[in-house]
């Protein structure tokens, strides 16, 4: 066996004790989960129509129900999603796994998350828009018999057109009649362009120039000269100026012209640093909540939120 | 025919929506143009899972290499749109408990829910956590102060770094009220407020320029490529 | 070592981010100690615009974002909707993404059930949740929402829905609130609601760090408070709580705050090593010149 497998062995063994120890052999135990038993519908006549639901609830508040009454049945430990936390952990891990190298356990998380969002934006589409804005308004007495019991519209007919234009849409997929998809196509890009052409001209052209023309020479409301928000005034005015100077590339850049330009390059440099900067600063908050999320809610290493503190 | 219809159908939708922009009379039309394009937006949703599942089969069908990969993800596929779109495990509406399909899809509890909270979830998320590594990587092999431009951005990125943390309040705590807009807090608002403010409006009025006529000019329509 | 850091294994530095990272944030889940947050005019501004209104005031937050932001966006969200019911504002609340819904879901477990239990849904406040289109959603619900919106996200019909009484559009709102993971998202907002009616329709945000610097131009005309990533977040936080806490704050209220401490310690990292590069490359520079 190479060297590097077996030392990679050797800390998947040690690693798969320690847990098992934190998680068995230790008073407190790591990554449990706990529900709280709510009845639904508890008035209702029939036994059929009454059901209970399970809401997350925190380990203090299991403890200290079972502190209170050790036969109480509100809160309980939930097996499923106890199980769930470990696959959450373990997805992580796998996930991270690709920093060491591409390995089949990053292979398959990969392919799950795949598999997994495509099917949740399919399901969330169609009972978020498909059930209620499309076949709600074509036939609402037959969505309200099995989706929507208290939806009462009449029937619109003229969603028969964006009915039509999505099965052309779907034949996509058939590698005959793809040329069928393009009349959905060609209305998704004329109306996806009507809709940002107002959009980018209002907001960012014009708005953005009417922003622009501010006075440079800054008063207080007594009329008296506010030297520092004149300076930041017309560094602004400048910087905008000299920026659209350097993408104007109908005049070569040079003399004035060019000298401007540079002073934009300046401006803009500035501009990609502050992004930087922000950047570094977003990413790393990401970062931050998945290893919160296996110190806190999966190793219970620590409990910032004071989720476990009465245990 | 098959290329003028498109091409009508594309300045028809674009043209309505802009007039309707400017004559409230027409603002209906521009509604239900908008409505129609949500309603095929939901529609493109079960196109791209089609055309997953369409892709992933033909890899495991073909034995291509890492089709074992595909199965999986075939697998997950099918279990969670078999759970989402039956409701499996979701309670009723409680105020319509006689229909079994009247429920919240994403109920706590459910097993979409589960598939959510417990694959989804931690998935996407750690994918994009893996960023913060490869931007300290990144910072690490790139960025060399070679010109002056490239230590401006450095040397801004340096002061936004430590000045929205409490680091930069901490560096420059002991400079006096006079020159309080030399510490790196109040410098890092007026990069942000200035500087930045003026090469981002440059570069929106840059793009709004730039978009406008590659929307209205529509020589290059992907509808009409084949 | 010029040789050992010229060469440098990026699992070296993968592992000095990892530590970077995990190391604050044990030792802050430990002792409980964070650092001072001095709120920007920014975070006031943003502040300022809930603390206006009245009680019963209708506000539309929308949350337009997904786990891969939930990082520097939870703690927004829980602020606003902390702020909100401390107010008594009506809060509507929806979503761009199609994960939004579940935000949304996370959200009102945290801190309405918890802390608000109170509150009754359909009356104080509701979820119309997702719907596809990204601008075409602002497009017509600008002008009319129940078109688009004909029930909640669970299903009831808006027509069962005591509190959308009187809520026609967007405009019927005193003020929107948006916590934008990108597109679409808050600059969608201001193109497509804020600027076609700048009198009738109010935003503020909280967005993600890449976002931030990019939406600086519509301040404060289009757009009068900004909340730029976790600092952003935090500085909100701290307001929100030095009004509504108490003496003894619920920590899940001082998330933000909490992960400014990681922060810190991996920029310094970031600044160190791009220091560290900068000087081999100009060792190495130096080196060439002489040979």
């Amino acid at each position: 066996m190479k060297r590097e497998t077996l030392i990679w062995t050797i800390v998947f063994i040690l690693g798969i004790v320690m847990l098992l120890g934190r998680a068995f052999l230790t008073e407190q135990g790591m990554g449990k989960a706990y529900v709280r038993a709510v009845e639904i519908n508890a008035d209702a006549p029939d036994p059929a129509d009454r059901w209970i639901q399970y809401d997350n609830a925190l380990p203090k508040d299991y403890y200290t129900a079972v502190a209170r009454d050790p036969n109480q049945r509100e809160y309980q430990f939930s097996p499923g999603r106890t199980i769930g936390v470990w696959v959450a952990a373990f997805f992580t891990l796998f996930i991270l796994s690709f920093l060491i190298r591409d390995n089949p356990f990053y292979k398959i998380a990969e392919s799950v998350v795949v598999g997994v969002s495509a099917a949740y934006w399919m399901v969330v589409g169609f009972w978020t828009t498909i059930v209620p804005n499309l076949l709600g308004k074509l036939f609402p007495e037959w969505v309200n018999g099995w989706a929507i019991p208290g939806l009462d519209a009449q029937a619109e007919w003229a969603y028969l057109a964006p009915l039509i234009l999505g099965g052309m849409l779907l034949w996509r997929l058939s590698p005959k009649g793809s040329w069928i998809s393009r009349w959905p196509l060609a209305f998704i890009i004329g109306t996806t362009a009507g809709i940002r052409l107002m959009g980018f001209l209002h907001a960012d052209f014009l708005s953005q120039i009417r922003n622009t023309i501010t006075t440079i020479w800054v008063t207080d409301v007594a009329g008296s000269f506010i030297f520092w928000e004149s300076v930041r005034s017309l560094i602004l005015v400048v910087g905008v100026l000299s920026s659209v100077v350097y993408f104007f590339f109908s005049i070569e850049h040079k003399g004035f012209v060019g000298r401007t330009a540079k002073l934009g390059i300046w401006f803009l440099m500035i501009t990609f640093g502050a992004a930087f900067g922000y950047t570094v600063m977003g990413r790393i908050a990401l970062l931050a909540i998945r290893l919160e999320f296996l110190l806190d809610d999966w190793l219970w290493l620590i409990d910032p939120a004071m989720k476990r503190m009465s245990m | 025919m098959k290329r003028t219809v498109p091409l009508m159908i594309t300045a028809l939708g674009g043209f309505v929506l802009i007039v309707a922009y400017f004559i409230p009379a027409t603002q209906g039309w521009g509604e239900v143009a908008a409505i129609w394009f949500d309603i095929l937006a939901a529609i493109a949703f079960v196109l791209g899972g089609g055309n997953l599942l369409k892709i992933h089969l033909k890899k495991a069908s073909d034995r291509a290499p890492g089709w074992g990969y595909s199965v999986i993800t075939v697998l997950a596929f099918l279990t969670t749109l078999s759970v989402g779109l039956g409701k499996i495990g979701v309670n009723p509406n409680p105020m319509y408990p006689g229909f079994p399909l009247s429920g919240d899809y994403r109920e706590i509890g459910s097993p979409f829910w589960w598939l959510y909270e417990y694959a989804f979830k931690p998935l996407t998320a750690t994918m994009f956590a893996m960023l913060a590594f490869y931007i300290a990587s990144a910072a690490f092999r790139a960025f060399r102060a070679k010109n002056v431009e490239a230590v401006l951005l450095l040397g801004t990125a340096f002061i936004i770094l430590l000045g929205r943390t409490f680091a930069g309040v901490y560096l420059t705590s002991w400079l006096p009220d006079s020159l309080f807009g030399l510490r790196i807090e109040n410098m890092t608002i007026t990069i942000m407020s200035v500087f930045n403010t003026a090469g981002n409006r440059a570069i929106m009025i840059g793009i709004a320029l730039g978009i406008d006529p590659i929307w209205g000019r529509g020589r290059s329509d992907p509808c009409t490529n084949s | 070592m010029y040789e050992f850091l010229k060469n440098l294994d990026k699992r070296w530095i993968f592992l000095m981010m990892f530590l970077a990272v995990s190391v604050p944030i044990y030792i802050i889940g430990k002792t409980g100690k964070t650092f001072p947050e001095v709120p920007t005019l920014l975070a006031e501004a943003t502040f300022q615009a809930i603390e206006e209104l009245k009680e019963g005031d209708p506000i539309l937050l929308s949350f337009d974002y997904d786990p891969a932001s939930e990082g520097e966006l939870a703690p927004m969200a829980t602020a606003f909707v902390k702020h909100s019911c401390e107010k008594r504002l009506k809060i509507y609340f929806m979503a761009l993404w199609p994960v939004g819904p579940q935000m949304i879901d996370d959200v009102i477990a945290r801190v309405i059930r918890s802390d608000f239990p109170e509150m009754v849904y359909g009356v104080d406040y509701v979820n119309i949740g997702f719907k596809p289109g990204n601008e075409g959603v602002i497009k017509v619900i600008v002008t009319d929402l129940r078109e688009l919106y004909t029930t909640d996200d669970k299903g009831t019909p808006i027509a069962q829905i005591p509190m959308m009484e009187g809520i026609h559009s967007v405009q019927d709102f005193k003020l929107v609130v948006n916590v934008s993971a990108g597109y679409a998202g808050t600059k969608e907002w201001v193109q497509y609601a804020v600027t076609p009616f700048p009198d009738k329709i109010k935003l503020v945000a909280g967005c993600t760090g890449v976002q931030a610097p990019l939406l600086y131009p519509y301040i404060p005309q289009q757009l009068p408070g900004l909340l730029g990533a976790i600092k952003g977040a935090a500085e909100y936080e701290k307001l929100v709580i030095d009004k509504y806490g108490g003496t003894n704050p619920d920590p899940k209220y001082l998330e933000a705050k909490r992960r400014m401490g990681p922060q810190l310690v991996a920029h310094i990292l970031i600044i160190i090593l791009v220091v560290l590069a900068n000087v081999i490359y100009y060792i190495e520079k130096k080196r060439e010149a002489r040979t």
